[in-house]
């Protein structure tokens, strides 16, 4: 543990602090900008008439008053002005302050106030990133459009959650995907990571060299069953920052055909049932924490069903669901809550399953990639991209080829 | 371009009234206008039943509009107008009562400007203020107005090459001009070197480039000529008027008002030039738009406002007696009563009536309103020329 900081102690009489989030009330029109942004795209409103992109978010183009439709646009921009604030009535900036901000010229036409790093400033180029904030919402952030940006700007940081020196629970360790998960974190300096091992396996049985590594401590873990939950939290005797919901159920099987009753049940209880017991007992915990996260691995299959999997579909369906409402809950509190999307993985369970399939290092690369840079909702390999494509343009044409 | 307006013939403006300001208020808006409307009564004899025209301003009344305060206030009129353009409302008040008059639609209008102040209202206020704000204003750091006029000094400095000493001088002679107004909420000596000296709100803005919000009404009463004699009270006479909104919306900042656009039009409809003008009455949320109105109104090229500024006297006694009661910068911003104050005060110069000190040889005062920052600028403009009747 040398090399790794030591962790935060906490004095249990301590006052806790109050945290807040960022201004909340957003027009219908900006929530459809801030649904794109949790995509990770850069876009703006453009006119179906004159082609005319416009910003702030609006019901009519200003210009000729035809249909505005969203479409991503290049995200060059020149800033033009400045200013740091200093005060503010608003609880949650008041917590921040200084706050820099400034208002740009975007390459795409409109002008637009945004959040400025503070390697910006006037004249300076930038390129404008669309992120969320810390109540959920779409916001502009200018970045330099080239080189390395520095993530330790305290403002960007607001708009994505830092691995390095945090405590992070993966709910399933034991597998592929899981383990894959434990290194990548380990590598990007994650100060304590809590593996869950699915019973029956062993803590003396783990012999796995990522088990064994420095600031990785594995605990027995059933999300499924009430009593291993509440051990294994009560084992983290500490903060807690991240949760990685790494735990499923990957089985074959139709509806009607070769179904089985008793998988179908397990995988629900994994996906589902599971994935609630795990949101319920971390909320409260990640709720106190500057930068809490939960993240959600989910596969692709949730968005229209499966013929081939029908029972992990069905169950993941189930958990996008209940992510959805799970996110919306915890936007009040500042956590961030992050789905991933998967299509097959190179692991055991997929192994009937022809490729493209995703390997665990580059899935367990996306979940730091994704909790770096804040993005809500992302896709890895080219079949979950291909699914999310297909579902967003037509979701009825996708139930329906999928299901052929 | 445009149809040049008819001259205000027959119409006459009197009566500037000022509820005395506070920092805060436990009232409602609807005391202070009825607080208001009783010293209206006192000092013109015009009673409820007299009253056939009413204007009303307010952010505050909610959710009552103009329509609710003519029950809340024993009011039948048979002209009823409500502004929501703050800053820039009381000139549009005079717009608007001085045509309904003109035309025979009222008699006696009274124009009135109301708002209150609580504690934390203020906050709430500006968490609603419009859809652009809480979209792309406000989850940018939420510094209010002041961040909002802090990028608009920024450019504005940046391109007309204007200092903080320059934005200084209209602050320090604002503050000395508040000194005689028993009203004026901040009257303690103000220099240099304290307004240089201040803490930064949200840079470049300072703290004595803000206002201080506070609960107040202002009124003014637009009547005819014969109905002011009969009553004995002093009046103007409307000389010219303009009103624009969303104006150069293409420029990326606000450099530029509204006034920019109708300003010709404006000193020729007057038939004055701005060199005839005794007291300028402009729109002060921060002086960056002071400086942008001499230059908008024609007192001064745009790039030459920082030499015109050192150059001339903004004081009660100088070249350019300017926001004489102290502005809002010193006589405190009581929501839109804020857009009422210079046209009060406009009027109380040349009709001689002054809360403080007299402008020399007052006939003609030029009052400028600015209103309603509804994304990234000032949406509302207009200005008016009133020459005291014989």
């Amino acid at each position: 543990m040398t090399e790794r900081s030591p962790r935060e102690k906490r004095d249990p009489l301590a006052r806790k602090k109050a945290r807040h989030v960022s201004p909340a009330t957003r027009s219908r029109a900006m929530h459809a900008m801030s649904a794109r942004a949790a995509q990770g795209r850069f876009v703006l409103q453009v006119c179906t008439d004159c082609d005319k992109a416009t910003y702030p978010p609006r019901d009519a183009c200003p210009y000729c008053w035809g249909e505005l439709v969203w479409q991503d646009r290049p995200n060059g921009a020149e800033i033009l002005c400045e200013t740091i604030i200093r005060t503010s009535t608003d609880l949650y900036f008041r917590d921040h302050l200084p706050w820099r901000m400034g208002k740009v010229a975007l390459d795409a036409g409109p002008v637009a106030l945004v959040h400025l790093h503070q390697d910006l400033g006037v004249n300076d180029r930038a390129a404008v990133r669309l992120m969320l904030d810390r109540g959920g919402n779409a916001a502009l952030f200018a970045l330099p459009p080239t080189g390395e940006i520095d993530m330790t700007d305290p403002q960007l940081r607001e708009f994505t959650v830092p691995v390095a020196g945090k405590t992070v629970l993966v709910s399933d360790a034991s597998s592929a995907i899981g383990l894959a998960v434990v290194k990548a974190l380990h590598d990007a300096g994650a100060g304590l990571i809590i593996a869950g091992m699915l019973p029956p396996e062993r803590l003396t049985d783990q012999k796995h060299p990522i088990l064994n590594l420095d600031g990785v401590q594995p605990v027995p873990l059933d999300i499924v069953d009430q009593v291993s939950l509440s051990e294994a939290l009560s084992k983290v005797g500490g903060p807690l920052d991240i949760v990685i919901n790494t735990a499923r159920h990957v089985r074959g099987g139709g509806v009607s055909e070769q179904a089985n009753i008793v998988e179908q049940r397990r995988a629900f209880d994994v996906s589902a049932i599971g994935f609630t017991r795990l949101a319920q007992a971390c909320a409260p915990m990640l709720a106190g924490r500057s930068h809490g996260a939960f993240v959600d691995l989910i596969s692709s299959d949730a968005l229209a069903g499966a013929t081939d999997n029908a029972a992990f579909a069905a169950a993941e369906a189930a958990r996008l669901s209940l992510l959805q409402s799970f996110r919306h809950e915890m936007r009040s509190t500042g956590v961030r809550v992050l789905s991933v999307f998967t299509g097959p993985v190179e692991d055991e369970h997929h192994q009937p399953v022809p490729p493209p399939k995703v390997a665990p290092a580059r899935l367990a690369a996306a979940i730091v990639d994704a909790l770096h840079q804040g993005r809500e909702q992302s896709c890895v390999g080219d079949v979950a991209s291909d699914a999310m494509a297909r579902w967003l343009s037509d979701p009825m044409l996708y139930a329906r080829e999928k299901n052929l | 371009m445009n149809r040049t307006p008819a001259p205000y013939d027959g119409v006459a403006v009197c009566a500037p009234v000022t509820a005395p300001y506070v920092r805060f208020s436990p009232e409602s808006a609807h005391w202070w206008a009825g607080k208001l409307l009783r010293q209206l009564a006192e000092d013109t004899g015009f009673g409820p039943a007299d009253i056939d025209g009413f204007c009303f301003a307010s952010f505050s009344a909610g959710p009552d509009t103009a329509v609710g305060l003519t029950q809340h206030l024993g009011l039948t009129p048979r002209w009823l107008d409500h502004l929501p353009t703050g800053g820039a409302s009381g000139v549009m008040a005079l717009r608007r009562a001085a045509r309904a008059v003109q035309c025979g639609d009222a008699e006696i209008v009274v124009c009135l400007a109301a708002d209150t102040n609580q504690i934390d209202s203020f906050r709430h206020s500006l968490a609603n203020f419009s859809r652009f704000s809480q979209d792309a204003v406000y989850p940018y750091g939420f510094g209010g107005p002041n961040a909002t006029f802090a990028l608009i000094t920024d450019a504005y400095m940046r391109a007309f090459g204007v200092t903080r000493e320059d934005f200084g001088k209209l602050c320090v002679a604002q503050r000395a001009n508040a000194m005689s107004n028993p009203l004026a909420l901040q009257r303690r000596p103000l220099s240099l070197e304290a307004y240089l000296a201040a803490r930064p709100i949200a840079d470049p803005v300072h703290l004595f480039d803000c206002v201080m919000p506070c609960a107040g009404a202002e009124a003014f009463i637009v009547t005819t000529p014969e109905i002011a004699k009969a009553r004995g009270l002093a009046a103007a006479s409307v000389l010219a008027t303009i009103e624009r909104h969303n104006a150069f919306p293409e420029d990326p900042v606000q450099l530029r008002g509204g006034w920019a656009m109708d300003i010709d039009q404006f000193w020729a409809s007057a038939g004055i030039s701005p060199a005839d003008v005794d007291s300028l009455q402009v729109y002060d949320d921060y002086p960056v738009i002071v400086a942008m109105q001499l230059a908008d109104l024609g007192f001064c090229k745009q790039d030459e406002v920082a030499d015109f500024i050192r150059r001339t006297s903004f004081d009660i006694d100088g070249d350019l007696p300017l926001n004489t009661n102290g502005g809002q910068l010193s006589a405190g911003q009581a929501g839109a009563a804020g857009g009422f104050q210079n046209m009060t005060e406009g009027l109380r110069q040349i009709l001689r009536q002054p809360l403080g000190d007299q402008v020399p040889n007052a006939e003609i005062s030029v009052v400028s309103g600015f209103g309603l920052v509804n994304y990234d600028r000032g949406i509302c403009t207009g200005a008016a020329a009133l020459r005291a009747m014989k």
